[in-house]
């Protein structure tokens, strides 16, 4: 059962994340891409990370695809491009191919069934997911989750410097 | 196999109940906005005009489903679709009492919040595969809306998760009740407000229906829908309206118990089911709505987002620190 599962989520991931990058009109390689986030969050149901599932869905296709979606809208990207594929020289193809080809060996390679390490399966399914998740977060990990908060919080400054700047040089 | 049979029939059960109550809310937000007006309201399909929806159901039911023929076909089709099923979805992990839940998830507090931002995608798509500017600019100022709201929306219930401890919405409400206050209406005043006005933006209902406007905008990304297609986002706004209040109930007010010092003065409270107490509570919150429907003028756009960043976002903020505070020194 899970294994059918999974199996459905991967396809479905695989080529909704295709049809994402190859589609010529950008709200319908976004709405691919929102599949593909959906299925994602899936993926994480399978791996019993509930919260993370959650999150993903909460902040990746509530947030940031939304973004997205308001920057195509707002740019006026309706016209679709003319071109007929993007990458016009074979040696960049080759070296798609090539990367494509050592994500998915790397991946097999590494692949290992059981999980070793402090966070293992009986303590998540003792005290739950979300739990163990804000435990580790706040404690062992504190400082690269801070570090992390000050990169977020440095483009929303600069962000605000741009718009205040603009303002008052009367160009809004 | 017979747990699956119980299962979509208590499915069905809530649906049907929840949808019953959608047709009914619509007459009653009729019959309040009318007195609320000096008028009578529907008075002429059947006493008191008691079968006014369904005779509106009937009616909307048999129009002829237009699609604009410069429309984004698919897109336009499945529009009303995203948004009925990613609100109804809601419905399978709220605690309408102390044991009858459909899906007891520990993070269900997320899941409403993450199918709510998922449902936007319908609103949106609505309003560019119409291919109409009214439309269009509908869409567009529901994603800047939802978009600025679900942040204080979700800063106002982080309060809750951290006096409650838990993300389960049926932990939630017995954490409350083991307060001494029985709601975290009170201490939590601060967030109960953000709440409230976020959950009023967030479901596209006046006074912050400029999704909708219909002076500025026709009907908004309403404006090319017509027949069923029409209908299905009207449930889906009724049904969010419920999501919100039971969410507004559970989280806020006690869900289906009654703080405690109520129970010790009179104890005879103890004996009424907690359905009850839960949609009494539901009903205040809807009647609530249609109230500000009847008394409030719409506010501007940049007034919209004004109040969503610079008032709601701290003050959610600072609910949370308050939070923060109480549940360590206290």
């Amino acid at each position: 059962m899970v294994e059918l599962l999974f199996g459905y989520f991967a396809i479905v991931i695989i080529t909704s994340a295709l049809f994402g990058v190859t589609r010529k009109n950008l709200v319908h390689s976004l709405l691919w891409i929102l599949l593909m986030f959906v299925h994602l969050g899936g993926l994480y149901l399978l791996l019993n990370a509930e919260f993370l599932a959650m999150v993903q869905i909460i902040v990746y296709a509530g947030a940031i695809l939304v973004m997205f979606l308001f920057v195509v809208f707002l740019l006026n990207l309706k016209e679709e491009t003319k071109e007929p594929v993007f990458i016009h020289s074979w040696q960049g193809r080759i070296y798609g191919v090539l990367i494509l080809l050592f994500f998915a060996l790397f991946g097999a390679f590494t692949y290992k069934k059981t999980h070793t390490g402090s966070f293992t399966i009986e303590l998540i399914d003792k005290q739950g997911h979300t739990k163990t998740i804000g435990t580790a977060l706040f404690n062992e990990y504190l400082f690269p989750f801070l570090i992390l908060g000050f990169i977020l919080l440095v483009p929303l400054i600069g962000v605000g410097i741009v718009a205040v700047r603009r303002k008052a040089n009367g160009t809004s | 196999m017979i747990e699956l049979l119980i299962m979509v029939i208590k499915t069905t059960v809530v649906f049907g109940i929840v949808l019953t109550h959608v047709a009914y809310t619509t007459y009653a937000e009729r019959k309040i906005i009318g007195r609320a007006q000096a008028r009578m309201g529907p008075m002429e399909v059947g006493p008191h005009g008691l079968l006014q929806p369904i005779a509106d159901f009937i009616k909307i039911f048999f129009k002829e489903d237009i699609v604009p023929i410069n429309a984004e076909k698919f897109i336009f089709q499945i529009a009303p679709l995203i948004v009925l099923i990613f609100t109804m979805i809601n419905l399978t992990v709220i605690p309408f009492t102390s044991n009858f839940i459909l899906a007891d998830l520990n993070v269900g507090l997320l899941f409403i919040l993450a199918s709510a931002s998922v449902s936007v995608y319908g609103i949106i798509l609505a309003g560019w595969s119409s291919n109409s500017k009214y439309s269009f600019l509908g869409g567009l100022r529901s994603a800047s809306q939802v978009l600025s709201y679900e942040i204080a929306l979700g800063l106002s219930l982080a309060g809750v998760v951290l006096a409650a401890g838990s993300l389960n919405l049926r932990d939630i409400v017995i954490a409350q009740h083991n307060t001494a206050l029985g709601v975290y209406a009170i201490p939590q005043i601060i967030g109960f407000v953000v709440f409230v006005i976020a959950a009023f933006a967030e479901t596209n209902r006046a006074p912050f229906d400029l999704p909708e406007a219909e002076t500025e905008l026709v009907a908004g990304y309403l404006t090319e829908y017509s027949a069923f297609r029409y209908a299905l986002f009207f449930l889906a706004e009724y049904v969010a309206m419920y999501i919100m209040a039971s969410l507004c109930a559970l989280c806020f007010l006690g869900g289906w118990t009654i703080p405690k010092f109520i129970t010790d003065i009179l104890p005879f409270l103890d004996k009424v089911p907690g359905i009850i107490w839960f949609a009494i509570k539901v009903y205040a919150f809807i009647f609530l709505y249609i109230w500000v429907r009847a008394t409030f003028p719409r506010y501007r756009f940049d007034q919209l987002l004004n109040i969503g960043w610079k008032v709601l976002i701290p003050a959610g903020l600072v609910n949370l620190i308050l939070v923060a505070f109480l549940k360590r020194f206290m």
